[in-house]
């Protein structure tokens, strides 16, 4: 009737415990150093990069107005804010609240991780099924890992022009053109999927910083999540539409 | 089983005079404890219910040194935290006419006269304040659009003073005295230990002075010795097996004591509830309560046939025997309790039950969707359906539940006096676990607020009177301790040897059925002295063949059922003994031989006006001491549904 | 009616510094009618006659309120039956020939103390910090001197439903007892009588989260999905809310 089975899968039980001792607080937290402080901390860095994306794709669009709009606008980023403040004082300061929210954003989300490593040491022995979460949730992590990537090799390409053809000199039409050329079609391809990887990011992204600092509730829930992923689908398509523009010949 | 009736006692604590002034004299005459010297005075209170939480509270909160023990692993987990319909209390909120003096009249003819009216009156008094205590504490109870507390009327009350949070009012409630506690917990007054098991009383000196204790993780026996003990330890319906009580409720804590001195009050009285969810099948361990509000609206009936075995759609109108609206035509389906769930038992015994094994009626609501529409219903029981449905897998919408009788809650329990003493000086009894305040039938949302009274407000003030002799008591004999270990131990390493054939469980499950098949809804002379013959060889068999696996030094379920298992024994016989003295019926406890002439309990008030308080007795016979109870407000009279 | 034959995996570990491992066990004649701790207890029985060890685990009121019972059944926390808890699934659910894995929650701040049974006390530390509203008892006004609107009184119902069982923290890939703090600060937040300690709450309940080792929460929502009682995960918004702008 009962049939003793061999013991299987051995998994090893979490680290020496004692479940008695009340685990009281080593240090205390802080306010941005406590779990949900840090997820704040996203939260805020993640809505920064999200209206620089914004800004980003509206004068990535001026491409379709021509090149010289297109330069022009470049330099209108490097000149904002003259004659009262030097050239790029504007777009420095710009760049180091970014690199600063990216610092911060992938510090949280760092801590966090091992945090959640920790808290949950071992795995169930039955496969999971996922109860709630899509896939946007359960990329979080490992897509931003492949953003960061991406933004290193967009930075080197791009903006300082080290991996691109037209090279460091060229005006920034030029270094689009040629960077998103049909023959570079990796490099397009790389993008993209890249960008999509962003479209996920934010699709749970944008709600869920919104749930972080607490402004959501049940009855916006739905519509946050639809907003948001609207909102990322048609960001992705503003950037995609560059550079296939650029491939399929419609930008020269 | 034989007996020897000893001297009468008196509870000589309640104030004489005026019923309503009793409790403010009390209070007055009662010694109080100056505040730097509780500090250094140490109460235990065993078990975290609404009674024992609410005490251990508020004890700490005065400043008293608290420990405090629950089986569970989380004191929120006591079995208060299933209590579903309300909680009572004379606020008059509702302007109906309900008032201090109903509430206590209205307790003590439920009681079917056999609670003390001192107490009775205490209860109702002190009513009021636990519902301002329990909002105060943010207990979410029922509002109307006016942000005003809703109530309404339960348990045949003819006005509408039970408060209420959907079907979860004991959840709440508890959760307010839970996080009282913990909060004294985190302020140091309270220690609390949970998984952890009384296994008997540490009696100095003729005082209740601590307590042996088994931790259920490690299997250590601990000794914690105090200046008082309280024991909230709840109800021992489960001595039955199957009733709606949680899995481990016991009856070892007051057992114990009472085997260390503490007398029993009115074992034999238990609460069958008409309307819990049939047994399915042998394996079946616990039974499930469904509110008493479905009788409402739902229509109580049994095919006229015997053992009619079609399906309940295709039997016809004329064939169907609406059992409780034929008898009882004025109450119909909403006689009491007791009523109802003898009826039950009646038709089923006719061989005219529905279901598996024939133990089951019918609760119909078809006459109240076609009436209200299934919308109206829905939105009253929709929640109490869905549980139904999940318990059974039938739907209640389209076809009549199936509802018998369970034991519900026993108002019997340890001997107190007005100041909730037991026979024991300095052993304290709150909540289910005392003899409590129902006499014979306790009425529907009255347990919390006995539980609440006695753990907010009545206890800490008596307790602060014994307390402050504490001067006099004398340090704790090594001796009387050692002695208490060693038994805890022997017994626990007699269960281990034994080594049988035969699980505790399942010997548990045999108990249960002679209980209540002999000493259930409906007991008689014959039944009892049967029970009787039957317990005691099953003790026997018991302690031949139980088999308890492990050993004492881990955690060990086999070994704590093991415990409890021995401990219903004994109970057991004593509840079939003071049934089988009592040869009246009265409230919960009907015997065959003591009914009217339509079947009803019949009092004889002449002889059995009193509480019965049982002494153990090593030599295996028990001492009765007689309460006599009298009723100065209050007229006796029989109670009559028809 | 003859009944179902199944296969049990059940996580077996005699003690908190024990390995553990998987166990299987063949059960026959399973009633569809019997909940699954029925299923278990008769597995019990067997095993206590064979001289073998029963299967430690939790449970108390059967009846889906106590919040004692818990084991995660094929991957999913207290099964996969929405809204039940794991005393209240019954074995009608499944099918002749199934396997059915059992394990306990798995959290570092739930330990196993043997094999389903977990140690859930950290909850309690939870609800110390500053779960409780602080008043004496006999120093409470008139229950009707303060009025609470019906939406808040029945909001604040809801999210004081929750049972402590830890299913939340057992679904959650990160661990995070975020579900189970935010009912509670919910439940006391949404009342006027829970309004002087707020700030103070939300802040103390929240670090001595972070204190017990949970993680943090990133909004998987896995936590309401097998939560017994539906909770929200407007809790979780309200309580970020009310620990961001304590004072
Ligand atoms: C299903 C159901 C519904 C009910 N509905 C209502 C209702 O609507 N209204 C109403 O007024 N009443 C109701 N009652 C009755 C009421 O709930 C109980 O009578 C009451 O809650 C008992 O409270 P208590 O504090 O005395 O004991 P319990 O809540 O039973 O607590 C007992 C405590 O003692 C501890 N304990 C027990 N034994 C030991 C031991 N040996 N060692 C250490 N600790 C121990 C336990 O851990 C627990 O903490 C209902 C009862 C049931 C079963
Ligand atoms: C640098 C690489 C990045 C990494 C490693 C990263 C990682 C993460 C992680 C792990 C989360 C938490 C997920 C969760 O809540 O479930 C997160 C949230 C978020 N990320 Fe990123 N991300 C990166 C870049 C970005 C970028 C470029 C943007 C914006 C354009 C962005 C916007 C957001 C937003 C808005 C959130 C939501 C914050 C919250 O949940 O409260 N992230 N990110
Ligand atoms: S929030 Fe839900 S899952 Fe978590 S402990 Fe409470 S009832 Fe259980
Ligand atoms: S045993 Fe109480 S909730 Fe399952």
């Amino acid at each position: 009737m009962i049939d003793r089975g061999e013991a299987t899968d051995s998994v090893r039980p979490p680290a020496a415990h004692s479940p008695k001792k009340p685990t009281k607080p080593a240090a205390k937290t802080g306010r941005f150093t406590s779990t949900n402080g840090k997820k704040a901390v996203m939260a805020v860095t993640g809505a920064i990069m999200v209206l620089f994306l914004i800004g980003h794709v509206l004068g990535n669009l001026k491409v379709f107005s021509g090149a010289q709009s297109f330069n022009d606008y470049a330099e209108f980023l490097r000149t904002a804010g003259e004659p009262a403040v030097p050239r790029r004082t504007v777009l420095t300061l710009v760049e180091i609240v970014l690199v600063l929210a990216v610092g911060l954003h992938m510090w949280s989300a760092i801590s966090l991780a091992r945090r959640a490593a920790k808290a949950r040491p071992v795995k169930y022995a039955a496969k999971r099924k996922n109860q709630a979460g899509g896939y946007a949730t359960r990329t979080m992590r490992w897509g931003g890992v492949i953003i960061v990537l991406f933004l290193i090799w967009h930075l080197l390409d791009l903006t300082f022009g080290v991996a691109n053809p037209a090279g460091s000199a060229g005006l920034p039409y030029d270094r689009m053109v040629q960077g998103f050329a049909p023959e570079r079609w990796w490099v397009t391809l790389f993008y993209a999927v890249s960008l999509v990887m962003v479209g996920l990011h934010l699709r749970h992204g944008l709600w869920s910083a919104v749930q972080t600092l607490g402004l959501a509730s049940g009855r916006t829930r739905k519509g946050l999540q639809l907003a948001a992923a609207a909102f990322s689908l048609v960001l992705v398509i503003g950037f995609l539409a560059v550079p296939f523009a650029v491939m399929i010949g419609v930008v020269k | 089983m034989k007996y020897t009736v000893g001297e009468p006692i008196q509870d000589t604590k309640a104030p004489e005079g005026p019923v309503e002034d009793r409790w403010d004299k009390r209070r007055f005459s009662a010694k109080l404890v100056n505040p730097a010297n509780k500090r250094k005075l140490r109460v235990i209170v065993i078990g975290t219910g609404l009674a024992g939480g609410s005490a251990a509270a508020t004890l700490g909160e005065l400043g008293y040194q608290v420990t405090s023990f629950c089986y569970q692993d989380s004191p929120r987990r006591a079995h208060s935290i299933a209590a579903q319909g309300g909680i009572n209390a004379a606020k008059n909120y509702r302007g109906d006419g309900d008032s201090i003096y109903r509430l206590f009249y209205d307790t003590v003819k439920g009681g079917d006269f056999r609670s003390r009216e001192s107490n009775v009156y205490r209860l109702a008094q002190v009513s009021v304040n636990i519902i301002d205590q329990a909002v105060a504490q943010g207990v979410p109870f029922a509002r109307e659009y006016g942000g005003l507390l809703d109530t309404r009327s339960f348990g045949g009350a003819q006005v509408s003073r039970t408060f209420y949070a959907r079907g979860q009012t004991g959840q709440q409630l508890l959760l307010g005295a839970y996080q009282a506690l913990e909060r004294q917990i985190a302020a140091g007054t309270v220690t609390m230990h949970t998984r952890h098991e009384m296994l008997d009383l540490v009696v100095s000196d003729g005082r209740a002075r601590g307590v042996i204790v088994r931790d259920m993780v490690t299997g250590e026996i601990e000794t914690h010795l105090a200046d008082a003990v309280v024991l909230a330890s709840g109800g021992y319906g489960n001595v039955f097996f199957l009733s709606t009580n949680a899995k481990g409720c016991n009856t070892t804590a007051i057992w114990r004591a009472h085997r260390r001195g503490a007398y029993f009050g009115n074992p034999c009285y238990t609460q069958i509830h008409p309307t819990c969810i049939p047994v399915s099948g042998e394996y079946q361990s616990k039974l499930t309560l469904m509110s008493e509000s479905l009788r409402n609206d739902g229509r109580v009936w049994v095919p006229k046939l015997k053992g009619d075995s079609r399906p309940a759609s295709d039997i016809p109108e004329d064939e169907r025997d609406y059992y409780l609206e034929r008898i009882y035509p004025s109450f119909g389906n909403l006689v009491p309790r007791d009523i109802a769930s003898r009826a039950a038992k009646n038709v089923c015994d006719e061989g005219r039950g529905v279901g598996p094994g024939g133990l089951g009626v019918y609760l119909d609501f078809a006459d109240a969707i076609r009436r209200l529409g299934r919308d109206a219903v829905e939105k009253k029981y929709g929640n109490l359906f869905e549980m139904y449905e999940r318990i059974t897998g039938e739907n209640p919408y389209d076809q009549p539940m199936r509802i018998y009788p369970a034991v519900h809650y026993t108002m019997g329990g340890l001997w107190v006096d007005y100041d909730l003493q037991s026979t024991i000086p300095g052993l304290f009894v709150i909540g289910e676990a005392n003899f409590s305040d129902h006499g014979a039938n306790r009425l529907g949302a009255s347990a919390l607020m006995q539980g609440l009274a006695d753990g907010y407000f009545v206890l800490p003030t008596t307790v602060g009177d014994y307390l402050a002799g504490s001067g006099s008591f004398g340090e704790v004999a090594q001796e009387d301790v050692d002695e208490a270990v060693d038994q805890v131990r022997g017994k626990i390493q007699r269960l281990l040897a034994v080594q049988g054939d035969r699980s505790a469980d399942s010997f548990h499950r045999e108990l249960g059925k002679i209980m209540w098949d002999y000493c259930g809804m409906e007991r008689s002379e014959e039944s009892l002295r049967k029970a009787l013959e039957l317990i005691p060889a099953l003790r026997e068999e018991f302690w031949r063949r139980v088999k308890v696996t492990g050993t004492n030094e881990e955690l060990n379920q086999a070994l704590e059922r093991a415990g409890r298992v021995a401990d219903f024994f004994e109970l057991a016989e004593l509840m079939c003994l003071d049934a089988l003295h009592r040869t009246e019926s009265c409230g919960g406890h009907f015997r065959a031989e003591s009914q009217t002439e339509e079947g009803e309990a019949l009092r004889d008030d002449e002889n059995f006006a009193y509480v019965a308080a049982w002494e153990w007795n090593p030599d295996g016979t028990p001492v009765l001491h007689k309460e006599e109870l009298e009723y100065e407000y209050v007229k006796m009279t029989q109670r009559s549904y028809k | 009616m003859s009944g179902m034959n199944l296969t049990l995996r059940v996580w077996r570990q005699k003690g908190p510094d024990d390995e553990g491992r998987m166990a299987t066990y063949k059960v026959e004649d399973v009633s569809p009618d019997m909940s699954f701790l029925e299923m278990l207890d008769v597995l019990n029985d067997r095993l206590i006659v064979a001289g073998d060890e029963p299967i430690a685990f939790d449970h108390d009121c059967r009846e889906g309120i106590c919040g004692m019972c818990g084991m995660v059944i094929n991957g999913v926390a207290h099964g996969e039956q929405r809204a039940t808890t794991t005393c209240q699934l019954h074995m009608r659910h499944f099918k002749d020939g199934d396997t059915i894995t059992i394990e306990p929650w798995r959290a570092s701040a739930f330990p196993v103390v043997k094999d389903l049974v977990v140690d859930r006390s950290a909850f309690d530390r939870i609800i110390q910090a500053g779960g409780f509203i602080s008043v004496p008892a006999g120093s409470a006004p008139d229950a009707h001197s303060v009025p609470v609107p019906k939406d808040s009184a029945d909001a604040a119902f809801d999210a004081a439903t929750c049972i402590g069982c830890g299913a939340c923290v057992a679904a959650c890939p990160n661990g995070s007892a975020s579900l189970f703090t935010a009912a509670k600060i919910t439940h006391l937040g949404l009342l006027p009588q829970g309004q002087p300690e707020r700030d103070s709450r939300a802040k103390a309940m929240v670090e001595q989260m972070d204190a017990e080792g949970f993680g943090g929460c990133t909004n998987t929502g896995e936590c309401t999905v097998v939560c017994p009682k539906g909770i929200s995960l407007d809790a979780i918004a309200r309580m970020n809310r009310d620990y961001l702008s304590a004072k």
